[in-house]
């Protein structure tokens, strides 16, 4: 798998209004391949937001360097290409839609890489083919629903052509239908279109479905592996105040009891067959 | 609350005026708003209301849906009709205790009532007739030479875009946080002028709060989408003037000019 996104001890202080640095990111070091899918988790004000905007080079580090595809972000001229790279999706489904009908807000990025008329029809009809909102192209966004909206805003994405996309919690103001319409669309772009793919995320069922999960606390990576491996550590997990999927909880606490339960379980039918198993024997 | 502005409001139909450029809509309604400031008649403003009656039909709007928008400016129009009718001097020709209607003041209230309604007639069409996508694309367009003398001619065009975007987000927002402080026994109907505007207080603050909090977070979102200016731009949507167009704009010039002449 080849590298398209590098992190090197990177570190990020913000200077707030009263002069203060406050350090957000602490020797944060990374690597993301092409067509990986990586969650992030952690509580609020890890960091995680902060290290999402240097993938796109809306923050700059104030030391280490971050590189997409071989680029380094902190050079100006990189910065476009930086951009056009690696798409963003934020929380708020609402302050990220620009335009007042839904095919004018997901030409809006090809609009501003000066893409030719022609080539921008093509690229909003294939993207919101993808995302499923084709009967909504001529729509005002305002009155779609929360996951129709982020939807849309992937498809905005979607339609610069991106190598990565970004997404910081996009499911946190969503409704639980919201979340998984989300959600299912960037598993399947990731799936077929091989999209590499950071999700920030504070629920973990969704970290669970990620190839790796990255634990945040106070500007550094905590935790680090499979996520089977990370929500096996059930013990750390909650010393930072994080939960742990339902079923793996309760296989780690079937595996202290001294059952022989794997502790690193995520799904509930595998935890159900192994006990079906040893009842029956 | 908010409800019911027919005004001006989009009226999706397909017409041969909808088909129209936007900016041969723009450049129509300045001619016809140019028109009546020139003439003084009732003939000319009979013509000139002919003259919309006939592009309301050729629009396919429903006459009564279009009127219907002058309703929120029945008030404006009423006191502009009672302020000429009474406040005119010369031949008195009627008498309601101390006020005095004249000759002259009945002739000059009915003009202006009607140069006012005609006014807003013409250019509701505009914005009846014209997506606001295609009315800002339009503007930019016609603004585009004046960008010399330092007009911010994209940035104008994509604040209206904005603007148009975010109004229905805030009215929704407005009425979650009036519901909210009703609860919570707030009153913005009743009471004296003044208390009813300081009740509005815990209404607008957080409207604002939020506003700037939206305007911010809209922002870094546009530049992650590689948002620069206007410069090197493209569009989905071009315009396209076609002989319609300039066909509509030499007749409509033809008549304004026939009119400003001959009334
Ligand atoms: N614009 C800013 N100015 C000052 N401090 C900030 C700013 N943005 C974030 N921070 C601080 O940086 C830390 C990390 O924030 P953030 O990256 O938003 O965390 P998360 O997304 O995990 O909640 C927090 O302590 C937060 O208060
Ligand atoms: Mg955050």
């Amino acid at each position: 798998m080849s590298r398209l996104l590098e992190v090197r001890d990177l570190t990020h202080s913000y200077l707030t209004r009263t002069g203060e640095e406050v350090e957000a990111l602490r020797k944060v070091s990374l690597e993301v391949g092409a067509g990986e899918f990586v969650a992030i988790v952690g509580h609020n004000g890890s960091g995680k937001s902060t290290l999402a905007k240097h993938l796109n080079a809306l923050l700059l580090p104030s030391t280490g360097v971050v590189f997409v595809d071989g680029l380094d972000t902190s050079v100006p001229e990189n910065l476009w290409e930086v951009r056009q790279r690696v798409g963003m999706v934020f929380q708020n489904p609402d302050n990220q839609l620009v335009a007042t009908t839904v095919e004018e807000d997901v030409a809006f990025g090809p609009e501003n890489l000066g893409v030719p008329s022609a080539e921008i029809r093509k690229r909003v009809d294939e993207a919101l083919a993808v995302v499923e909102m084709s009967e909504f192209a001529t729509r005002p966004p305002h009155n779609l629903s929360g996951g129709q909206k982020q939807r849309v805003a992937i498809a905005g994405v979607l339609a610069m052509r991106p190598k990565c996309i970004v997404l910081d919690e996009p499911t946190a103001m969503l409704d639980p239908k919201g979340r998984q319409e989300v959600l299912r669309t960037v598993q399947r772009l990731n799936a077929e279109e091989s999209m590499t793919v950071v999700w920030i995320t504070h629920f973990m069922n969704e970290a669970a479905q990620a190839d790796r999960v990255l634990v945040m606390q106070e500007g550094r990576i905590a935790i680090e592996g499979s996520p089977r491996q990370v929500f096996s550590r059930v013990e750390e997990l909650k010393e930072l105040h994080l939960d742990v999927p339902q079923v793996t909880e309760l296989a780690f606490l079937l595996n202290k009891a001294g059952l022989p339960v794997s502790p690193e379980l995520l799904c509930e039918e595998e935890l159900v067959s192994i006990l079906v198993d040893k009842l029956a024997g | 609350m908010l409800d019911g502005i027919t005004l001006g409001q989009y009226v999706p139909t397909e017409s041969p005026i909808h088909n129209l450029d936007p900016r041969t809509k723009i450049i129509s309604s300045v001619l016809l708003i140019v028109v009546l400031f020139l003439v003084e008649g009732f003939q000319g403003y009979l013509l000139i209301g002919l003259g919309i009656l006939g592009i309301i039909a050729a629009a396919r709007l429903p006459l009564g849906f279009v009127l219907k928008g002058l309703r929120p400016l029945r008030l404006i129009l009423l006191i502009t009709l009672l302020l000429h009718l009474f406040m005119t001097e010369g031949r008195e020709i009627a008498r309601l205790g101390p006020l005095v209607v004249t000759y002259e003041g009945f002739n000059k209230g009915v003009l202006m009532t009607l140069r006012l309604g005609l006014l807003v007639l013409a250019t509701s069409l505009l914005t009846l007739t014209t997506s606001p996508i295609r009315l800002t694309d339009g503007l930019e367009d016609l603004l585009n030479p004046f960008k010399r003398v330092g007009l911010p001619a994209h940035e104008l065009a994509m604040m209206m875009t904005i603007a148009l975007r975010f109004i229905p987000t805030l009215f929704e927002e407005t009425e979650k946080i009036m519901k909210a402080q009703k609860a919570r026994g707030a009153d913005f109907e009743s009471g004296k002028l003044s208390q009813r505007a300081k009740n509005l207080v815990p209404l607008l603050v957080p409207l604002f709060v939020s506003a700037f909090r939206r305007a911010d977070e809209l922002a870094i979102a546009m530049e992650a989408r590689c948002y620069r200016g206007g410069e090197g731009r493209t569009k989905l949507h071009t315009l396209q003037m076609t002989r319609a167009d300039y066909l509509a704009i030499l007749l409509l010039t033809a008549g304004v000019i026939v009119i400003a002449v001959v009334f």
